[in-house]
């Protein structure tokens, strides 16, 4: 039987103190003052759904893994930066897969990540399920506080692996909670009370019934309920109406991150992996014009992530300034300054024919020499030995690397300022000149350890287009790593 | 080593425009207004010129691009006029192929102009730019002063300096050049300021406050050059002459490569290595009589009286420091107010160095005259410390 061979998460680094937002807003909107207690997950201005599923991704398949027994990818968003321009194609280049892999993009509700886990399972061979949510949500809405942003994936295989497939459940009706056009808007919710007692509590359970039916197992089994709603109880209320026991419903982690969207029913599963023990059950479901219920055994194999949900919650910082979280989101109308009028269009042809180098991370090893560079030349940059046509493909993107030299920019135009950015020298040689993202003014110096992270490099507005490119983010699990100089 | 260009030609004449915000002046004023300075100068006639090189860095908001601009703001009669680019060393590349092309005996008597009209944009700082297709895609959205500012970061960390000495160091480079600058009456910036208003001014780009950056500004300058020969039967006496030209441009080494420590730079040591040797000069620091260095920014000054051989690798801040660079001091350096005051109009700056240091040796800068100059140097940088092109020249008297 098909299952979980590995899993990992991300939730962005910030987290956005509720109470910083009904404060606020306690002037137009005091009723949600009740609200503003506990964080929320908060995306840089650089992260976006599938920035953040690209973090999840590589938590899932650690550092040294070559990627090529992927076949299958999958990412899964309502919130994806493109709507005709496949996002998986950007993860799979962002991620170095195989080119003859199948990729699909699965949306259109909130259940999609569950859906498209599903799918992989049920597709067989070994794939990648990745999931992103970064939703937007007006000012001084409900959402705005119970959404957050974050991201799980999984390497799925037909061995049992961590966490066997017992069984799936769908159900599909045209049950509209909520609903987002075409026009790049923000949701329009239905009333509360009608999507609780008309919706949730009767359509997710049929899906979970219908899970447990082909799984074989009863609702009592089941150790861990994963079931994410932003309605207070309706997880217990669900597990109550089907027969789950109640304390085997999960926190939903709205107190720590918020609603991620569709990746938070996959969060809620990658996060009861972490806790489950082997022979231990786990029933995931999500709800979306119907629901989606996967079960699955734990099978205390498998490869454990190196941050998981747990590490992603613990390496949080607070953020306390509302206006920048509106900033980030596109949801003010603030003076960027004429060097913001910079035209950032992209050279398509210029994007396909660096693909590996921008995307990937992609440089060159020379064959003779052992000489490590970026950008990947025909002719080596090593002094004194100018080798043409030696460069192998090498990747940076895993490398450990550290800070050379930097500034803190306050001239030049940032969304965060002031930039940072300087030269960064890897492990095993090479370097290169690069933003550097996640940071306050002091915190880099000559010799920070920094990791490689996949963000946006610039938004062109005047034609949507969204590009991506590496950045270096503080590694702060590492210490000092003496730094590469002459 | 080839022969070099040691004595080969003389300056003719020179000329400057005054630089500053040049609200008044379109980049066709400016270069009228340094040529004519430049003919009278020279005393030579339009059509005793042979040939021009015409130095302009940012072509969108400036004269545009090739060589008509200038053949078009001078009227000079349809000669040949090649426009040359190298990023701040522009004016430098101007002057080089001027020199070479009277070296060559392909011209008698050449002209150099440069200029930059950048105060056409509606903000202060140098315009900002998209260099090709790729590297808008991976390369940082920076500034020149973020740039330079990493200087700042490598030095500390390779030399052990505080960034409170370093930060004192670098003021004491402003102080000095607007002490200078303030008797300048063609410079852009003419107040002189104390260390604690360098110490306190704004941050532009860390470690660089406002008063570590030069001035942006409008300007143009000229030289006329011929042989030695041509300047004495034209009446010159007291010759200027090219007694080095080198270039020295990034191959990638620093920016790609894990061998350079961001402290310094490169490519201005191999080009100061070359014209010491073509210069003839093997003890720079008592040698060299004054110097005009590309001081963009403060640090990048303080890291090229190293880089210049005339401070001890990691030793330069102490020399800023003792005042061994003020007017008073061993090599005074920037004593038309540099970069940071005279100003910096990007294709025009080389040609304004080697114009202080031309009025230097002919004993005609006025309240700035030093005592005696020899040999004045010059060095013109282009891009940035990971990736750039470099360029020093020395000029000096007759038989020196």
């Amino acid at each position: 039987m098909a299952g979980i061979a590995a899993w990992g998460a991300y939730a962005p680094r910030l987290r956005l103190s509720r109470k910083a937002v009904t404060d606020a807003n306690a002037w137009v909107a005091p009723n949600l003052k009740a609200k503003g207690k506990g964080e929320r997950s908060m995306a840089n201005w650089d992260e976006d759904a599938l920035t953040m599923a690209v973090e999840a991704a590589r938590d899932a398949l650690g550092p040294d893994d070559d990627r090529s027994h992927i076949a299958a990818l999958y990412f899964a968003s309502t919130t994806a930066p493109f709507a005709d321009r496949l996002n998986a194609g950007i993860v799979a280049g962002a991620l170095i897969l195989e080119k003859a892999i199948a990729a699909s993009d699965v949306t259109g509700s909130q259940r999609c990540g569950l859906t498209a886990l599903g799918q992989a399972l049920a597709a067989g061979g070994t794939s990648l399920v990745v999931v992103g949510e970064h939703r937007k949500a007006r000012a001084a809405s409900t959402q705005e506080l119970d959404f957050g942003d974050g991201a799980a994936a999984f390497v799925v295989s037909d061995d049992p692996g961590a966490a066997e497939l017992l069984g799936r459940g769908s159900v599909t009706a045209d049950f509209v909670d909520h609903f987002r056009g075409d026009d790049g808007g923000f949701d329009y919710y239905w009333e509360e009370r009608w999507i609780r007692d008309e919706g949730v509590v009767k359509l997710v359970p049929q899906a979970i019934r219908n899970a447990l039916e082909v799984a074989g197992l009863s609702a009592a089994d089941i150790d861990y309920f994963c079931f994410p709603s932003t309605f207070s109880g309706m997880a217990a209320t669900v597990a109550r109406a089907v027969g789950i026991r109640p304390e085997a419903v999960r926190d939903n982690l709205a107190a720590v991150m918020g609603e991620a969207g569709c990746a938070h029913g996959p969060i809620m599963l990658a996060h009861a992996l972490e806790d489950a023990k082997a022979g231990e059950l786990i029933l995931a479901a999500q709800f979306g014009q119907g629901a989606e219920a996967l079960v699955f055994r734990a099978t205390g194999a498998g490869q454990r992530p190196a941050r998981g949900v747990t590490g992603s919650l613990a390496a949080r910082e607070e953020e306390a300034n509302y206006l920048k979280f509106l900033t980030f989101n596109g949801l003010i109308e603030w003076d960027k300054g004429m060097r913001a009028e910079k035209d950032n269009k992209t050279a398509l042809t210029t994007l396909y024919r660096n693909e590996d180098m921008i995307l990937g991370l992609v440089g060159g090893r020379c064959r003779e020499t052992g000489v490590v560079q970026f950008p990947r030349t025909r002719i080596s940059v090593a002094p004194n030995n100018p080798a043409v046509d030696t460069q192998e493909p090498y990747r940076f993107a895993e490398r450990r690397a550290s800070i050379l030299s930097y500034s803190a920019d306050y001239l030049t135009f940032s969304m965060a300022p002031p930039n940072h950015y300087g030269m960064v020298v890897f492990e095993g040689g090479g370097r290169i000149m690069m933003d550097i993202t996640d940071v306050a003014p002091g915190d880099v110096e000559t010799g920070l350890p920094v990791r490689m992270v996949f963000r946006i490099k610039e938004v062109d507005e005047k034609r949507g287009f969204v590009r991506y490119f590496w950045k270096a983010a503080p590694d702060r699990a590492v210490g000092q790593i003496a730094q590469a100089a002459e | 080593m080839p022969q070099g260009i040691r004595d080969k030609v003389a300056i003719l004449g020179m000329g400057c425009s005054k630089f500053g915000e040049r609200w008044d002046a379109g980049p066709d004023d400016l270069m009228v207004e340094a040529y004519l300075e430049a003919m009278q100068d020279a005393g030579v006639e339009p059509t005793q010129l042979d040939a021009a090189w015409f130095s302009t860095h940012i072509d969108e908001i400036g004269s545009g691009k090739g060589g008509t601009p200038l053949s078009i703001a001078l009227r000079l009669p349809n000669i040949a006029v090649t426009r040359v680019e190298n990023f701040c060393a522009s004016g430098s590349e101007a002057f080089r192929g001027a020199v070479y092309a009277v070296a060559a005996g392909a011209a008698d008597i050449a002209l150099a102009v440069g200029v930059e009209k950048l105060k056409d944009t509606g903000y202060g700082g140098l315009p900002v730019a998209n260099p090709g297709t790729l590297n808008p895609q991976v390369m940082p959205n920076g500034s020149a002063p973020g740039n330079f500012a990493q200087l700042a970061s490598a030095y500390r960390a390779k030399h052990g300096v505080s960034k409170d000495d370093l930060k004192r160091a670098i003021a004491h480079v402003s102080v000095k050049s607007h002490a200078n600058g303030a008797k300048n009456p063609k410079a852009h910036l003419r107040k002189p300021i104390t260390t604690e208003q360098a110490l306190n001014a704004p941050m532009i780009a860390e470690p660089l406050g406002l008063f570590d950056c030069c001035g942006v500004s409008d300007g143009a300058a000229a030289a006329i050059v011929t042989t030695p020969e041509i300047a004495r039967a034209l009446g010159k006496k007291n010759l200027t002459m090219v007694k080095a030209l080198q270039l020295s441009v990034s191959n990638g080494y620093e920016s790609q490569y894990n061998g350079w420590d961001g402290s310094h730079f490169h490519t201005a040591r191999i080009a100061a290595g070359k014209a010491y040797r073509e210069a003839g000069v093997e003890r720079p620091r008592e040698q060299i009589s004054m110097m005009e260095v590309h001081d963009c920014f403060s640090i990048t000054e303080l890291v090229t009286m190293e880089d210049l051989f005339i401070s001890p690798e990691g030793q330069g801040w102490r020399d800023v420091l003792d005042g061994f660079y003020d007017a008073d001091g061993g090599v005074p350096c920037q004593i038309d107010g540099g970069l940071k005051c005279f100003g910096h109009p990007i294709g025009a700056s080389g040609l304004r160095m080697l114009y202080e240091m031309y009025l230097q040796l002919q004993g005609r800068a006025g309240e700035r005259q030093l005592a005696n100059p020899v040999l004045g140097m010059t060095h013109n940088l282009g891009g940035a410390p990971a990736s750039n092109v470099c360029s020093v020249a020395i000029i000096g008297q007759e038989g020196a």
